[in-house]
């Protein structure tokens, strides 16, 4: 037993992580955000292609890593920030298709994230997954996360059956894990955002962070953050194992605790940054309205625990 | 990141259970909670037969007789022994994971040969007297004084919450031996015989009604200076050191024992009836304990992370404070959510009304000195916050 990360997972983490610091630093998301048309807002077509080329979506398919490392990378990309369809990407890897985005038939309204840079949709049944194509719908107008645009789409659309049964299982608890890796990037930066925002900004003549209400919502962001961490890397480590058991009870846990790892975060950091945490030009806005919009998909933290508590 | 145990871990954990499941069921009835004489017989004898079947002192150094197991075999014994209903370390506590550990670290060989094979073999039970009524979280602002006069040092002073001291034979205590120095310079540490003359142990009454630790007041006490372990003002380094012996397996039992408690929970839940069904037709129920459930999956995954790093390093990292942290909190939560589930049963501390409660409505008290002893969790938070994170201290 070693759960610690090897040393090729640790350098692939940091490959992906110095990519984005370079190509998409968190001060280019205000520039993202506003670009025109609004539909395809966050779609940075360079940046795709050079996440493309770095085999971050074929990490299974081209080179035979696993969920595993998946995570870590999906950790990164949560870290950055970076808008896009990138789960149903990572998950249609095999297909042959560019960017695919993801529609979950269950939850309503039917909405569309990045169907317009998309060129398939994974359409999650409850019992199966279906591939489509030409999927159109209308444009969400004000959609919550600016990097995250909507499209309503009025009716369920056909679709080729691409996965049944436990393979489809299979598939939407890879689609919670995934997500549950990009909450955990996301409750790490804040938790970054937060320290450097206390460790600098000065009231009464001391550091913010010096004030134990204001460190001790700094270390639980750390805490819950961590926790989560270890949560979504045991999911990881119990899918690539196909003797292991109990996959299903960990996707639930990891993607619970993460949407509560980021979400609150989230929070935390906007409060630790004071009047500055409530304006457009400070990025704390946009990491917790991306924790919002991940909290919904593949699950939500209600939904998850429900799920494990009927498998005790 | 692999979750799998090695064919020899796998044998380990294979042989452990084969002796577990022979010896446990010749062992005699748990004692009385509040019987402190029979729970240090029960407590001694298992550790005598851990002893004979070599897994006394797990972690200890094959050196100083102990078995010297890897951090991950340390894991598989307090895992096992648990899911085993193995007597818990118990009145052993201090001598095995506190005292001894420090003797092999800092102590004379004579110190050493001395004390570490009666510990061992559960001959030998050791108390903790570091903390004071004015010296709590606070510790390094201890306050009992030892004078040196001759080959004595004569200590005066007062110890708190001193567990385990009514049926102690040794106890490892801090007095300050110069009292201008700054305060985490003049301390030292010191092996105390619990028969010295000048020693009175009066018990306190824990909010269990019984009495698991002391007071102890010292009048003029000697204590020899050969019973010195480290140098004279230098004990803070001393209990410090005793620290790097922390492997990450800190709660591994109690986090064992919660996931059982958690599955109790359902059967109870499944079995009373609310507001005309069952109590667990109740969906925010069934979410709460959903959620309960992922954490202390969750904290078990951060153990394993904590032992894997002990093998890497020798320390577990960040995870000891986390694991401090959330797993007291999550304890509570359990047993408040054992409380919501029992209603009235949960009133009393032994089973009633057909519903095996008893033993939440028990940790429901025992629990709420998780988050004060060993460093409360607001001390938890200072450390993260300060130590992992670096914000800056409060002066
Ligand atoms: C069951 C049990 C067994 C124990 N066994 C032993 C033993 O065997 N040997 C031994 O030596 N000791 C023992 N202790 C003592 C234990 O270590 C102390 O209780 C603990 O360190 C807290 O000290 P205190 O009780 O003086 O509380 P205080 O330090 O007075 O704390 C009171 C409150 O103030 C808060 N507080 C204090 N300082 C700060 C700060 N800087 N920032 C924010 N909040 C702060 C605390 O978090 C707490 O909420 C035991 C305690 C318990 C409950």
């Amino acid at each position: 037993m070693d759960f610690l990360p090897t040393a090729d997972q640790l350098e692939l983490q940091r490959g992906v992580r110095s990519l984005l610091d370079a190509r998409f630093p968190l001060e280019r998301l205000a520039a993202v955000a506003a670009a025109e048309p609004r539909q395809t807002a966050g779609y940075d077509e360079t940046l795709w292609q050079a996440l493309t080329e770095t085999g971050v979506f074929a990490l299974r398919t081209d080179l035979e890593l696993g969920l595993a490392e998946a995570a870590l990378v999906f950790e990164e990309l949560g870290r950055a920030v970076v808008p896009g369809p990138l789960v149903g990407t990572f998950l249609s890897a095999s297909r042959g298709a560019g960017a695919v985005t993801v529609l979950e038939t269950q939850a309503l309204p039917l909405l569309v994230a990045h169907l317009d840079v998309a060129d398939a949709v994974l359409l999650f049944d409850e019992s199966e997954v279906r591939w489509a194509t030409g999927v159109v719908g209308e444009t969400v107008a004000s959609p919550l996360d600016p990097l995250t645009p909507l499209t309503e789409v009025a009716e369920v659309p056909a679709g080729r059956v691409i996965a049944t049964g436990g393979a489809a299982t299979r598939m939407r608890l890879e689609g919670a894990v995934l997500t549950a890796a990009l909450q955990v990037g996301l409750a790490t930066r804040l938790t970054e955002l937060a320290v450097d925002y206390a460790k600098t900004r000065e009231q009464f003549g001391r550091p913010i962070g010096s004030f134990q209400a204001v460190k001790h919502l700094c270390a639980d962001m750390f805490v819950r953050t961590e926790l989560a961490r270890v949560a979504v890397h045991a999911a990881a480590v119990t899918l690539d194992d196909p003797t292991a058991e109990g996959a299903e009870r960990a996707g639930s846990g990891a993607k619970l605790l993460a949407d509560e790892a980021a979400v609150t975060n989230g929070r935390s950091a906007v409060q630790v940054h004071g009047g500055m945490g409530f304006t457009w030009e400070v990025p704390v806005h946009f990491l917790l309205k991306r924790a919002w919009v991940h909290a919904t998909e593949f699950g939500t933290a209600d939904d998850h625990a429900e799920d494990l508590a009927l498998l005790l | 990141m692999d979750l799998r145990y090695s064919p020899e871990e796998e044998r380990f954990r294979h042989e452990l259970r084969e002796w577990l499941g022979q010896v446990l069921p010749t062992l005699p009835a748990k004692p009385a909670a509040d019987d402190w004489p029979a729970r240090r017989s029960y407590d001694t004898a298992w550790q005598r037969l851990l002893h004979e079947a070599g897994y006394a002192g797990i972690n200890w150094p094959t050196d100083y007789g102990g078995r010297g197991a890897t951090p991950t075999e340390h894991l598989i014994f307090l895992e096992e022994s648990e899911r085993a209903g193995a007597p818990y370390v118990g009145v052993n506590f201090v001598g095995l994971l506190h005292a001894g550990p420090t003797l092999i670290a800092e102590g004379t060989d004579e110190q050493r040969a001395r004390h570490l094979p009666p510990i061992l073999r559960g001959d030998e039970v050791w108390c903790q007297g570091f903390s004071e009524p004015g010296a709590g979280s606070d510790l390094a602002s201890l306050r009992t004084r030892a004078v040196r006069d001759g080959e004595d040092y004569v200590v005066t002073g007062h110890k708190l919450w001193t567990s385990y001291a009514t049926v102690a034979d040794y106890c490892e205590l801090l007095v300050r031996t110069d009292a201008d120095a700054p305060k985490h310079k003049g301390i030292t540490w010191l092996i105390l015989a619990m028969d010295t003359p000048g020693l009175d142990v009066r018990p306190l009454k824990t909010v269990l009604g019984s009495s698991e630790f002391s007071e102890v007041y010292f009048d003029d006490v000697r204590i020899p200076v050969g019973n010195r372990v480290g140098e004279e003002n230098d004990g803070w380094r001393v209990t410090m050191v005793t620290l790097s012996f922390e492997r990450g397996t800190a709660w591994v039992d109690q986090i064992v024992d919660s996931a059982r408690l958690v599955d109790d929970l359902v059967t109870i839940a499944k079995k009373v009836t609310r507001h005309g069904g069952a109590a667990w037709d109740d969906r925010g129920l069934r979410r709460d304990v959903g959620h309960l459930a992922a954490e202390f999956d969750a904290l078990w995954a951060l153990t394993k992370r904590g032992v894997s790093e002990a093998s890497a390093t020798g320390v577990p990292g960040v995870s000891a404070s986390v694991l401090k942290l959330r797993y007291t909190e999550a304890r509570q939560r359990l047993m408040d959510l054992g409380a919501r589930v029992l209603d009235r049963a949960g009133l009393s501390r032994t089973d009633i009304g057909g519903l095996a409660g008893g033993e939440f409505t028990e940790e429901r008290i025992n629990s709420l000195s998780y988050t004060i002893a060993a460093g409360t969790s607001q001390i938890q938070r200072n450390i993260v916050g300060e130590r992992i994170l670096g914000l800056p201290r409060e002066r």
